[in-house]
């Protein structure tokens, strides 16, 4: 109550100061040395305040664009990453590359390139046709044949690692030329373990 | 319902006509059939299983009669358990031939429980005498996997005692179930159980003894080679076996002591002849870059080997000498036709191949007489692979999706009757064992 007729009291003086020279104060109204260190010491507060929010803002800011960065950072790994890992498909009873395989294998290179501890291993896989053990084979035969392609675009052969799943690991199940287009494939999975 | 009714009919018709035959029969045996002769391709001695009292004596005839009607070599007169009994002779009466005649039976066969397991009589008709009698005995585990299997091997007896030659009920089966783990199961369709717990178990090929077997499996993603005893869980992977690529269908050596095997890597896929016993380094057998070579199998004296490869561009099967010389073709598959032959089994009497052949876009079995390189294909409906030959060097047991699930079947090469094995969808890549005698 105290607080708020002293401050009433302010409000009346200095409106009455902002209202013109003409006008002479009616009331002069006494504030004491302790009340005016009282009042600096929460304008300076107030100053203070401000400066600090505004240098949070700022921090902030930059904090939000080092996120971001690191965002965009993380999208192209994962984007690089992606491509490494994307699965190559074949045509029937076929290791041969087609061009649309070719051009997936293609995008791995400059992302393996760039990347040159990241390790991969290739796992072949084929459609259900065909004997089942003989189809093991068949299905390295497809990634050591896409190691190939990568080892003579440069990528060091230690790095990639070889296998086949044959067709015990479908992607896909079912018995008809749609299941089987996904299933004659490579899967490329990164690998931390000893080659 | 109406296949039921047709099935129903067909037997009734079957039966009414057995019967007819077997009562106009003349009591005589046929010519050229007797006891203890060898058995003649096309022709069949007709076996009657007298009843057997006791408490388990209705499971013992059941089984005998199973083992010598999944036998092939003979026909089993079929007499339910009342009317057969009232043929019984009485406790220590004689075999009355006079009234058995008419039955036309060539054999008469007479088992009888004992408190240690079973004496097995059997009589010559023909000669309307006892040909042969001996005591078996039976473990204690009745109806146990043991009792089963020493039981079959009283019907093998039977068939040694009537044609000279061993029937191959007590064997088993292994395969890889639709689960991918390695199973076992009793080539009568029963005690079927799962011995790996791996992440992928396929290819089993049975230890020569019998003791055990060697698989191709999968652990911490990589393919490895394993052997393992019929224990449930008893794995050991074999470390002379580098775990890269892939390491797929082994197979023992006649003498068990080495397992050739197919590895490959990025110069493809070859066979290697590692020890059994896990000692030294695997040699090669085929030469580096000659194509995919997988699913090897030896010839029973373990001089040569019949497997597949793709050195000509489609699979097709080849022999070797053991050691991986004199390679040559054994058969010539079409390009046009995409006839890819593969894996093949040697038969136990060194006589014939059994393997897949792709004939008009499905896989179907055939045998390959090595002596002229004739072909008998032996099935035709569905997706037939992965064949493996009894013991008996007969019988075939295979992969079929002719009712739709995979299940295995076995087919005898000879009459082309087929029978179902196994029971759970999925069932594939079998291996028959050695007769396991105990």
């Amino acid at each position: 109550m105290k607080k708020s007729t002293v401050a009433l009291c302010v409000v009346i003086v200095l409106s009455m100061a902002a209202c013109g020279k003409r006008m002479k104060p009616l009331v002069a109204t006494p504030i004491s040395t302790a009340q005016a260190d009282s009042m600096e010491r929460a304008r300076q507060q107030a100053v203070d305040d401000s400066l600090r929010a505004i240098r949070e803002r700022e921090l902030e800011r930059e904090r939000e664009r080092e996120r971001q960065a690191a965002l965009l950072v993380a999208a192209q790994e994962a984007e690089a990453i992606a491509l490494i890992t994307g699965t190559v498909y074949f045509e029937y009873d076929q290791a041969a590359l087609s061009a649309e395989s070719r051009a997936t294998l293609d995008a791995k290179i400059p992302a393996l390139q760039a990347r040159p501890a990241f390790r991969v291993r290739i796992t072949g896989h084929t459609d259900e046709r065909g004997s089942s053990e003989y189809n093991l084979a068949l299905g390295l035969r497809r990634a050591a044949e896409l190691k190939a392609y990568l080892v003579a675009n440069g990528i060091d052969a230690t790095r990639i690692d070889i296998s086949s799943m044959g067709e015990e690991r479908p992607a896909v199940a079912g018995s008809a030329e749609s299941a089987w287009a996904q299933n004659r494939r490579a899967e490329f999975v990164q690998v931390t373990d000893e080659p | 319902m109406h296949t039921l009714v047709a099935r129903t009919m067909a037997i009734l018709v079957l039966t009414l006509a057995f019967w007819t035959s077997a009562l106009a029969q003349d009591p005589r045996p046929p010519e050229g059939v007797r006891l203890a002769l060898t058995y003649t391709p096309g022709t069949r001695p007709a076996v009657l299983v007298l009843p057997v009292d006791g408490a388990d004596g209705d499971s013992v005839r059941r089984i005998l009669e199973r083992d010598l009607d999944f036998d092939d070599r003979v026909t089993l007169i079929s007499l339910d358990a009342t009317a057969a009994r009232a043929l019984l002779p009485r406790p220590g009466g004689e075999i009355d031939f006079g009234r058995l005649a008419p039955f036309g039976a060539t054999a008469i066969v007479e088992p009888r429980l004992t408190p240690a397991g079973l004496t097995m009589r059997v009589y010559d008709v023909g000669a309307r005498k006892l040909a042969r009698e001996a005591e078996f005995t039976l473990p204690v585990d009745v109806y146990g996997p043991g009792w089963r299997m020493a039981l079959h091997g009283v019907s093998d007896e039977l068939g040694l005692w009537i044609f000279g030659e061993r029937g191959a009920a007590q064997t088993r089966v292994l395969y890889t179930g639709g689960d991918g783990q390695i199973w076992m199961i009793d080539s009568d369709g029963a005690n079927a159980r799962r011995l790996t717990s791996v992440e992928l178990a396929l290819s089993p090929s049975w230890r020569p003894d019998g003791s055990g077997f060697a698989f191709a499996g999968v652990s911490a993603g990589r393919w490895r080679l394993g052997v393992s005893g019929l224990a449930a869980g008893s794995t050991r992977w074999l470390s002379a076996i580098q775990p890269r690529g892939i390491a797929i269908t082994p197979a023992f050596a006649p003498d068990g002591r080495s397992i050739v095997y197919a590895h490959g890597d990025e110069g493809g896929t070859s066979l290697w002849l590692a020890s059994a016993s896990d000692e030294g380094t695997p040699r090669r057998l085929t030469a580096p870059r000659s194509g995919d070579n997988t699913g090897p199998s030896f010839d029973p004296a373990g001089r040569r080997l019949v497997f597949t490869s793709g050195r000509a561009g489609r699979p097709d099967l080849y022999l070797m000498d053991a050691d991986g010389t004199n390679p040559q073709p054994l058969t010539t598959s079409s390009l046009a036709l995409r006839s890819d032959n593969t894996s093949p089994d040697w038969s136990p009497d060194g006589v014939r191949v059994v393997y897949q052949a792709q004939i008009g876009g499905s896989f179907q079995i055939a045998t390959l007489a090595l002596r002229d390189r004739s072909v008998r294909q032996h099935t035709s409906d569905g997706e037939n692979e992965d064949p493996s030959w009894a013991p008996d060097s007969r019988h075939v047991v295979f992969s079929s999706t002719r009712t739709g699930a995979r299940q295995l079947w076995i087919v005898d090469t000879e009459s082309g009757r087929l029978r179902q094995l196994t029971r759970a969808a999925g069932a594939r890549l079998a291996d028959w064992s050695p007769v396991l005698i105990r």
